[in-house]
């Protein structure tokens, strides 16, 4: 054994057979991090923060939580009424959901701007639209839960997707619902999963970070770390950094949670589920709405459960999509200008998702919905062959010495 | 160079995207309903400080028993909830025991008790069906949520109270139903409930329709809310403790961070 890092005796017992602080210590202390991140990779450990709040928060509401059809609104409101602090913490979980999806939202347009998916990073990448997906679905079925008019509805619209699925549809459909509408035994299960399923995340998550790992994150310019001159150890420089990313997040956070509980909410949700009465318009929550819009856009029921899915089945293939070597879009003119045009026709995706489908929202999502799989299936691999990519520096260190304009980095690398 | 152009780029960002949900959470709720506008008043518990009106709430609380609760029900309230709008125990046992609920006795029997503090407000009908088949098939919903339950609920319940006009000639109203300028479709089942004094007073405040439209929501936006008050005096704590917390952590970091800066 050579000679212990560890100085208290407790400490070194364990570690000498069980080497858990080594492994702490080499992770989240020395892990040498790019000296050059911006906030934007404050957003990894902001997902991971929301995760966690999710799971305690969800933990808690669920020893008070009744899955049944007859209970189930009325012990939601026993929550917000008669526990003890019962409005936190589901006001907390309520609006966790949401936080945690602007979070990760953020994260994965920080990794398509800076080309975080390209090699060797791609397992890392495709790994996290895993994470998504059962994001997803885990966020879907907690809504049911409350057994709101919202709750009912949309489970009966999605769940029903799957009957486009042809021969075999109807007969997933039954084999989801437990019968032969959404009612009690979907419930049953729907809390079952959304109980489990955070726990698949954590999981997941663990193979995202040993991913991470492998090669250490990317960063703004996008070039690989050359030498110890170019990182950090993740202690003290970002676990402060994360700190402060972290109060700002939960200042935001908290000003949701204390003064407007309800303002990404459907105030049909607090009337409880009738299946006899239809809601004028059923909206998904506000997260899915990109994709309900993609949904709606494709006038064929299976082609749009197809297109909604391929929306996302398009980004487990996006490394091999975008075949540019150079992976910041500091360096990419063309691809930095259609990234923007991407980002904002996603918010025009999630802005038709919330209009009713008639009129020129059809027009305007089919239009949308065109372009997107247009930036990622056509322009993406095409794009390399069009581009001219400005000059790399040759390091990291070197642009963050303060003379590092282009010119100069393009000198030096004349010289070599 | 790249610094503050990234800088320039993250705020924008930052901008949009909470723009996007702005846009999206606000129009996602009215497209539930037409695009009726309301009156806005001026909510005494509107706002990140605002509280309730006691002696709003508490008449509020005689126009729905005298008023709303012949149709009506609040069957998540319980009796003891209004201690916190100001009354007391012995006020509660008496303002509860008005009520009557069923029971089991030792002997097995289906046997009538007062009802206790600790009960729920008793509904008017025994369940859905009879509530309907006494409104001409109208359901009258109960209104334990109801300000939570529609887009701008204060706002839309006022106007509902006092939006009972005569109806345009053109204008076919069935029998049964009642004209309302603020209800989706303008047909509503629930006849005009508020007319000038109505109730009574004890304070002497006039009872005006629009006063006892006032009342009754700030009433039912509690009833609605109750932990409203709670929640924002906890926020402000809260919130004054994270400012405190991201100035500290920003200069920490500042400080940590100066000598790689430097370099």
């Amino acid at each position: 054994m050579s000679k212990s890092k560890f100085k208290n005796p407790v400490v070194k017992w364990i570690d000498y057979r069980l080497p858990i602080f080594s492994f702490m210590d080499h992770e989240l202390n020395h892990y040498p991090t790019p000296k050059n991140l911006n906030y934007f990779w404050n957003f990894g450990s902001l997902a991971g923060f929301a995760l966690v709040t999710m799971i305690v928060s969800g933990i808690v509401l669920s020893m008070n939580y009744t899955a049944h059809v007859d209970y189930a609104f009325d012990s939601v409101e026993r929550i917000m009424r008669d526990v003890n602090h019962g409005w936190l913490i589901r006001y907390i979980h309520m609006n966790g959901a949401s936080f945690f999806f602007i979070v990760v939202y953020i994260h994965i347009f920080r990794g398509l701007y800076y080309g975080s998916y390209k090699a060797p990073r791609e397992l890392l990448w495709i790994l996290g639209v895993l994470i998504l997906l059962l994001m997803m679905a885990t966020a879907f079925m907690g809504y049911v839960l409350p057994w709101g008019q919202m709750s009912f509805w949309g489970a009966t619209v999605i769940t029903n997707l799957f009957s486009a699925i042809p021969f075999v549809g109807e007969s997933i459909v039954t084999w989801l619902w437990g019968g032969f509408s959404v009612d009690n035994s979907t419930l049953n299960r729907f809390f079952s999963l959304h109980f489990v399923l955070p726990f698949v995340i954590v999981g997941v998550v663990i193979l995202h970070l040993i991913a991470l790992h492998r090669f250490g994150s990317n960063n703004p310019i996008g070039i690989d770390v050359r030498g110890t001159q170019d990182t950090v150890p993740f202690s003290p420089y970002y676990t402060i950094k994360d700190l402060f990313g972290l109060s700002v997040f939960l200042s935001f956070f908290a000003a949701a949670v204390f003064f407007f509980p309800n303002f990404m909410g459907h105030p049909d949700n607090y009337i409880e589920a009738n299946p006899m009465v239809t809601p004028a318009h059923i909206v998904p929550e506000w997260y899915f709405l990109p994709f309900y819009a993609i949904l709606r856009a494709i006038p064929d029921k299976l082609g749009g459960v197809l297109f909604m899915f391929g929306a996302i089945a398009v980004l487990f293939v996006l490394p091999w999509l975008d075949r540019s070597p150079v992976r910041s879009s500091q360096f990419r003119p063309i691809f930095k200008i259609f990234f923007w045009i991407l980002f904002l026709d996603c918010i025009l995706l999630g802005y038709l998702g919330a209009m009713p489908a008639e009129g020129i929202y059809v027009i305007l999502s089919r239009i949308a919905t065109a372009y997107y799989f247009f930036h990622f299936l056509i322009l993406f691999p095409l794009l390399p062959y069009i581009e001219k990519t400005k000059p790399l520096p040759i390091s990291i260190s070197e642009p963050i010495l303060g003379g590092g304009s282009t010119a100069s980095a393009f000198a030096v690398r004349e010289k070599k | 160079m790249n610094r503050v152009s990234s800088c320039f780029f993250s705020r924008n960002i930052l901008k949009l995207f909470f723009s996007l949900v702005i846009i999206c959470s606000s129009n996602s709720s009215f497209a539930a309903g037409e695009k009726i506008s309301y009156p806005q008043l001026n909510w005494s518990f509107a706002g990140i400080l605002g509280t309730f009106d006691r002696t709003s709430q508490q008449r509020g609380l005689q126009v729905y028993k005298e008023v709303c609760s012949g149709c009506h029900g609040m069957r998540l309230l319980a009796y003891r909830n209004l201690k916190s709008i100001g009354y007391n125990d012995d006020e509660i046992k008496a303002f509860a025991a008005e009520n009557t609920v069923n029971t089991i006795n030792d002997d097995g029997e289906i046997v009538e008790r007062p009802a206790r503090p600790s009960d729920k407000f008793v509904s008017p009908y025994p369940n859905d069906k009879a509530a309907r088949a006494a409104n001409g098939g109208a359901y009258p919903p109960d209104l334990s949520l109801i300000v939570k339950a529609r887009p701008d609920g204060a706002n839309y319940l006022h106007a509902l109270l006092t939006g009972y006009v005569e109806a345009p000639a053109e204008k076919n109203v069935p029998d049964g139903m009642y004209y309302n300028k603020y209800y989706s479709g303008n047909l509503i089942g629930m006849p005009q409930p508020l007319y000038d004094d109505g109730v009574e007073y004890a304070d002497g405040t006039k009872a005006t329709p629009y006063q006892m439209a006032k009342d009754v929501t700030a009433f039912l936006a509690w009833a609605s809310e109750p932990e409203m008050e709670d929640r924002k005096r906890l926020g402000i704590s809260v919130m004054l403790f994270l400012l405190l917390l991201t100035a500290l952590s920003y200069f920490a970091m500042k400080q940590i961070w100066a000598p790689i800066k430097k370099q």
